[in-house]
């Protein structure tokens, strides 16, 4: 973490339908919770039609901007490959990726007319050598519910932020749907083991 | 207590604090969510209202009769509003009005980039623009008591990263203002008969100049003082931006941006080495600041068009190129927003698309319809417009141009219903398409006077639309499955031929909408050995439909077609395009 003068930008991207608007506000939540100015900014709008989402989330002592400025994300929180990587540019030297290895065809590639990028893993490694990758769509799947993915990666993004583990657990409980609460406390620990040590 | 509540989130609950009794609203982003909100209030009546005009009206009306009340819209829904707001400045109100327009800069949802601060001026209203959550709480309440004190609307002025920003803000409980409610029987103030207006004029002017008064001494407009060298004004989050670039820098941080307090600004352009003006979209401060006799650097430094950025601001201040280039890989392809799986407008522009048709369009999830590879709306412009327009065109290129005009339910109860009653009248022969997906999906699945729900998602008196078309004069009216599309196909082609106006409801629930649920089917599936790879249903640009390249010795063909069967809701455009039979139900 940061001295306490600093801001933490975090970048949340992914495609409309995969819950980011969720674990951002989670983490906002947690980061209010803390005692820290925060500010968050996402443009809503057509993204529910399968377009591309992505929230900026900003903490600490003092939070001007809501925008993160490009190059300065210190951590780029990604729910689908592709727009993992279309946000690289974001990520400051040094920063930090969490990415679900999760594919979903933007048009062009399910139409066949293009192919779905490759090397994509390789590109992410390139700019973070720690990089957490994780198939969370798969582990949420083995979990009993593709809905969850989003909080396996919001359980290791709590392993790389410095919050208090039961502050996480208490604002995922109160923000995931009431039915849900068990698998999804169980998504976010699945995701904190699999962030390593 | 402090919450982290979105800006809109934040208007709605200072409007609370404040005593609001009335909000209206036409849904429209980046502003759907502050009537939304004040809906969840028990002591507020909110409504969506049929467009932002008759929003407009109704909330003056329940502020002539004493109630405090609130309007929302999106800053093209302030053009629709302007007729009442114009005259409303002159006749005041009893109790408080405010009129919040958002702005869309950068138009992540919007057909325009317009800086609605030009309407505070040209309609003689003050304006109040909050930089954050908080601010925009405490504005919302202020609004109220000067729209009472000063006896006009008060605007209030948003733009998208304010709205759908989120941040910490204080939360005071409801307190009711002073006024009374009552008939204000008073024809020289609330009838504006020439004779009565003429006098008011004067009294709105005078007004204003009481309000520039206010603004020298308003707390929220002051000067935050630091290093010399660089001055800047600024205001809503133009002014986040330039202090994220600047954080020593001065500030003169207006809240209230018209009318602007003149002597405050001097005596800071004064206190500064070199004058700065941030500001997002038009140079509005800058051209005031320039008609007080001052000279700011502005917009011969900032971009006018677009969003600004700290990194914008920090450039054009620096008068160096430090913005960093942000070089998105052009290797990564875009995710452009489509419509949804089983969408009911898909099959309606295949055949429009078929037919060779000009579609004038209009505005709602079909416009999406315009982008390759269906290509099958060819104008857009503002609510309502695609029914005139299509007349026009008839008128200039004769009753034979095959045009029709395309538009959703909620966009025809906004604006379509009057362009429609001039078709009749002025012996039109034009064909329109209202897409009935029985709800105002866009923006959020709000409902609508056709759709039998109110805001609470209560059941509500229907409106219906073929009542009203036929009501309207139009004597050929017809509604149809959008799904079944040799039927489409035959009446728009009868429509069209046909020697007087006429009306196409093709009409089927948006797939995200509860009454989909009779709709949905079982997915459909592909078979292999008859599909020839002809890629003809990709053009529908269904999500749920895709290509599967592979090429097998002794075939032509270099793959196939796959559908998803999670996505697939089982509407059967695909099958009915399919010229091979190869799309099939389960069951087959
Ligand atoms: S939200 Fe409804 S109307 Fe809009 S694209 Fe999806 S199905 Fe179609
Ligand atoms: S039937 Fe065809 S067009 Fe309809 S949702 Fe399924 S794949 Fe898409």
């Amino acid at each position: 973490m940061k001295p306490a003068a600093e801001v933490t930008n975090v970048l949340m991207v992914g495609v409309g339908g995969q819950g980011i608007i969720l674990t951002s506000s989670i983490l906002a939540a947690v980061a209010a919770e803390s005692g820290l100015v925060i500010k968050k900014s996402e443009v809503h709008g057509m993204a529910q039609r399968g377009g591309a989402v992505s929230s900026h989330i900003r903490f600490g002592q003092k939070v001007y901007s809501p925008l993160i400025p490009a190059g300065e994300a210190d951590i780029l929180f990604g729910s689908e490959l592709l727009e993992t990587c279309r946000w690289l540019p974001y990520l400051k030297e040094g920063g930090k990726i969490i990415a679900s290895l999760q594919k979903i065809d933007p048009p062009s590639v399910f139409r066949g007319e293009k192919p779905y990028p490759e090397g994509l893993v390789e590109k992410l490694k390139a700019k973070d050598p720690q990089l957490i990758a994780i198939d969370a769509l798969k582990e949420a799947v083995g979990l009993g519910d593709a809905r969850v993915a989003g909080i396996v990666l919001l359980g290791s993004l709590s392993k790389i932020l410095d919050f208090n583990l039961q502050l996480w657990l208490d604002k995922v409980k109160e923000m995931v749907p009431k039915k849900a609460v068990e698998i999804n406390l169980k998504a976010f620990q699945r995701g904190r083991e699999l962030a390593g040590p | 207590m402090r919450k982290l509540l979105s800006g809109n989130e934040a208007v709605a609950r200072g409007a609370w604090e404040a005593g609001v009794e009335v909000a209206t609203a036409y849904p429209g982003t980046p502003s759907t969510e502050i009537v939304q909100a004040l809906a969840g209030y028990p002591e507020v009546n909110a409504q969506w209202s049929v467009n932002e005009k008759v929003a407009l009206e109704v909330a003056s009306g329940a502020g002539y009769a004493g109630a405090r009340s609130l309007c929302a819209m999106k800053h093209v829904g302030l053009n629709v509003a302007s007729d009442p707001l114009f005259t409303l400045s002159y006749t005041g109100i009893q109790g408080g009005l405010v009129v919040v327009t958002a702005d869309d800069p950068n138009l992540y949802s919007s057909q325009n980039e317009q800086d609605n601060r030009h309407y505070a001026r040209a309609a003689k209203l003050p304006m109040l623009e909050p930089s954050d959550s908080d601010e925009a709480r405490r504005f919302s309440k202020t609004a109220f008591a000067l729209s009472e004190k000063y006896d006009c609307p008060v605007l209030l002025r948003l733009t998208t990263r304010i709205s759908h920003g989120e941040s910490l803000t204080e939360l005071e409980e409801r307190k009711m203002g002073p006024v009374l409610k009552k008939f204000d029987r008073n024809p020289s103030k609330y009838v504006m008969l020439p004779g009565y207006a003429r006098p008011r004029h004067p009294l709105v002017e005078e007004r204003m100049n009481r309000l520039k008064e206010f603004a020298e001494t308003f707390p929220e407009n002051r000067i935050e003082m630091g290093d010399k060298k660089i001055g800047i004004v600024s205001s809503g989050v133009a002014y986040q931006y330039g202090r994220e670039a600047f954080p020593d820098a001065s500030f003169l941080k207006l809240g209230m941006v018209w009318p602007l307090p003149e002597k405050l600004v001097k005596k800071f352009a004064g206190q500064v080495e070199k004058l700065f003006v941030v500001e997002e979209l038009d140079p509005f401060l800058e051209d005031n600041l320039r008609m007080m006799g001052l000279d700011p650097v502005g917009k011969e430094v900032f971009p006018l068009c677009g969003e600004l950025s700290p990194e914008l601001v920090k450039q054009g201040v620096s008068g160096k190129g430090s913005v960093r280039e942000i070089n998105f890989d052009q290797a990564i392809p875009q995710r452009p927003p489509i419509l949804c799986p089983g969408c009911p407008h898909r099959g309606v522009f295949h055949i429009l698309k078929k037919l060779k048709v000009f579609t004038c369009g209009d505005i709602g999830c079909y416009t999406l319809a315009a982008q390759p590879p269906l290509n099958a709306l060819h104008t857009c412009l503002c609510m309502g417009a695609g029914i005139g327009q299509s007349f026009g065109m008839e008128k200039a290129l004769g009753k034979d141009a095959r045009v029709v005009a395309v538009i959703g339910d909620s966009t025809f109860y906004h604006s379509g219903i009057t362009a429609l009653a001039d078709i009749v009248y002025n012996r039109g022969k034009g064909t329109v398409l209202i897409l009935d997906n029985l709800t105002t999906a866009m923006t959020g699945r709000q409902g609508h006077p056709g759709s039998g729900l109110d805001i609470y998602g209560q059941p509500s008196p229907v409106v219906e639309l073929e009542k009203l078309v036929l009501g309207l004069g139009v004597k050929r009216v017809t509604v149809v499955n959008p799904y079944d599309l040799p039927l489409l196909e035959k009446v728009i082609q009868e429509e069209m031929e046909a020697d007087e106006p006429s009306v196409i409801i093709a009409r089927s629930a948006c797939v995200l909408i509860p009454q989909f649920k009779g709709v949905r089917k079982k997915p459909v599936r592909v078979d292999r050995e008859k599909c020839d790879g002809c890629k003809i249903c990709l053009q529908l640009m269904c999500p749920a439909l895709t290509w599967e390249a592979k090429t097998e010795p002794g075939k032509k063909r270099k793959g196939y077609a796959r559908i998803d069967p999670l996505q697939c809701t089982g509407c059967e455009i695909c099958l009915q395009v399919c010229n091979e039979a190869a799309i099939c139900r389960e069951d087959q």
